[in-house]
């Protein structure tokens, strides 16, 4: 009997599949269904934002960071004017590393939400998005109420937050903080123990702790191959060296462990988002430095220093002493890093962004190879890519 | 200087010397400036030695400077989750000199050198699969560098005549205006517009 050549079959997926999370394409070599080599190509969301960020003063760069991973916006303003505050040197009032912190914890419900039910959207289970998207507009809604929009927000700044909470806020998000949980376990329910998904998830794209380290993981990644590593312990950044928490680990580091992670995440979010509720103190919100906080709007029409000076920050802006920094934070998907490069004028020298999801997406290749083909949806869906963060 | 990076610092220096050219702190960060030919050494020094473990290889970047010698450096950031401790290593290199790769010491190299490369234009030598990460397919220049202007060269649009996407030189309808807001009394380096004839008054005068 003839032999027959069989050759490897190459597959294009994406860029416009709903499986790939925005517009990721992915070329794949395929022996029959089995995945051989997944090269990613990246690169169709390119903005150039950090060439625009060079262009700009310190505070118009902070909109630019909402618009990055449009779906945890304030996570990544929090690293950049983390980043600016080293610079200046200064530091935010206690009030404002409160609401920071606790519309960080917020940012992470609402990113967790997105992913765990789109991730479960892709592997056959419709019914959690439908439900948590209800949940994530309530979300929304203190965002639009504390800086007048639903997503991108430009409230955390360098030195504090925009502006303080409104009247009533904190006892809604108090109100949610105790009805939420039940939410969490309506889908836990459907989830967690549903044969199918376990079958779709469980022993898929298994990264051991030495690997993960290797490819530069961060976030439930890592903490899902056993390395307990948390930014908010280890280098706690505003308040979260007074919040009591726990960092949940996994143990075999693959799709279903990442989902239990980001699951535990979310009651943990509660947790601080009730103790930042109830010890959060009166007081500004943001520097009190005329130099680098603009005046309010009343104080401008008595005083012409204040006027001066509203005029002076929203042209010049102000100047940053020449240093570099590198300011991280542990945004809902990982280590959220920026690279900061200053030369003493009133524009970022250079302003390297460091995307968790980057690193997640190139270990593609090593973690779907030898998986079948539906197996590389699941695994994308489990690292949780925006692609508005790695394409940059 | 912090006691614990200045401690981490002198023992980079003695431990190898021929790599480490300056060290060096910003911020309570530790910078070390190493040697060109020597960064894989020097890494997987970083890596595997028990007094470092810096085992994550979080970012590799460059940043261009035109107006020196050697116009980039290209900046290393590692993680030891052993120390709680983090470093920033740097190279400097010219437009034509080629660095070697780090790819085979940290796997999450790969990626962050094609960005480099990409945006930069800065050589890695062994790298195994060295194409361009972010631009378009088949983009010219190099869109990090200084002198790479910010609307670029050319603009694409769908022609709906060829029934495809061309590509044109960028044409503006207004060009990029950057606005001088810095103040003329502290900052700016021109001289403001009338200044030149007090010069001039000055030295008729004399």
């Amino acid at each position: 009997m003839a032999v027959t050549e069989i050759k490897n079959l190459t597959m294009n997926f994406g860029p416009q599949h709903p499986a790939a999370h925005g517009v990721l394409r992915l070329v794949l070599e395929m022996d029959g269904e089995i995945v051989e080599r997944a090269d990613p190509h990246i690169g169709l969301l390119h903005r150039g934002t950090e060439k625009l960020i060079e262009h700009k003063t310190y505070l118009q760069a902070v909109p630019y960071f909402d618009r990055l991973d449009y779906v945890s916006p304030m996570c990544q303003e929090h690293a950049f004017a983390l980043a600016v505050e080293q610079l200046l040197d200064i530091t935010p009032p206690l009030r404002g590393q409160y609401i920071r912190v606790l519309y960080s914890e917020i940012t992470r419900i609402l990113n967790h939400l997105l992913n765990i039910s789109a991730f479960a959207l892709d592997v056959g289970a419709m019914t959690p998005l439908l439900w948590w998207f209800e949940d994530r507009e309530i979300l929304m809604e203190f965002y639009e109420r504390v800086s007048g929009a639903r997503l991108h927000s430009a409230y955390f700044r360098p030195g504090g937050v925009h502006r303080d909470m409104p009247d009533g806020l904190a006892e809604d998000i108090m109100a949610f903080v105790e009805r939420f949980p039940k939410m969490i376990d309506d889908v836990e329910h459907l989830l967690t123990e549903n044969r199918i998904f376990k079958q779709r998830t469980v022993d898929i794209g298994i990264a051991t702790a030495e690997q993960a380290m290797d490819w530069g993981f961060s976030g439930p990644m890592l903490r899902g191959s056993g390395v307990a590593w948390d930014l908010r312990k280890s280098e706690p950044y505003d308040v979260y060296d007074k919040m009591d928490f726990d960092i949940p680990i996994g143990k075999n580091g693959d799709c279903y462990d990442r989902y239990l992670i980001r699951l535990e995440e979310m009651r943990q979010s509660l947790r601080i988002m009730k103790q930042c509720l109830e010890q959060m103190p009166a007081g500004p919100v943001r520097s009190t430095d005329p130099k680098i906080s603009p005046p309010r709007r009343a104080e401008m029409k008595t005083s012409m220093e204040a006027l001066i000076h509203h005029f002076k920050l929203y042209t010049e802006g102000y100047h940053v002493e020449p240093g570099e920094t590198y300011a991280a934070v542990e945004a809902p998907k990982g280590e959220f890093g920026v690279y900061v490069v200053a030369d003493g004028s009133n524009k970022p020298y250079r302003c390297k962004i460091r995307a968790p999801g980057f690193a997640f997406l190139q270990a593609t290749d090593f973690l779907g190879k030898g998986h079948m083909l539906a197996d590389v949806v699941a695994i994308v869906g489990s690292m949780d890519i925006v692609f508005g963060e790695i394409d940059r | 200087m912090n006691q614990n990076l200045q401690d981490l610092g002198d023992y980079l220096k003695n431990a190898i010397p021929d790599a480490v050219e300056t060290v060096s702190e910003d911020h309570d960060q530790l910078i070390v400036v190493c040697k060109i030919d020597e960064i894989a050494a020097f890494l997987t020094f970083l890596r595997d030695d028990s007094n470092c473990l810096f085992k994550v290889l979080l970012d590799i970047c460059g940043v261009d400077y035109p107006e020196r010698e050697n116009r980039f450096e290209v900046v290393y950031h590692l993680l030891s989750m052993r120390l709680n401790q983090r470093i920033r290593v740097k190279v400097e290199c010219g437009e034509s000199d080629i660095i070697p790769s780090v790819s085979g010491v940290f796997s999450s190299a790969n990626w962050y050198e094609r960005e480099t490369w990409d945006f930069f234009g800065i050589m890695f030598s062994d790298h195994p699969d060295l194409r361009r990460l972010l631009t378009d397919y088949g983009f010219d220049g190099h869109p990090l560098r200084k002198d790479f202007p910010l609307t670029g060269y050319v603009e694409v649009r769908y022609d709906e005549e060829q029934k495809r996407v061309v590509y044109e030189p960028v044409k503006l309808t207004q060009a990029f205006r950057s606005f001088d807001f810095m103040s003329p009394w502290e900052g700016a380096e021109y001289i403001l517009p009338g200044d030149e004839k007090a010069d001039e008054a000055a030295e008729g005068g004399s």
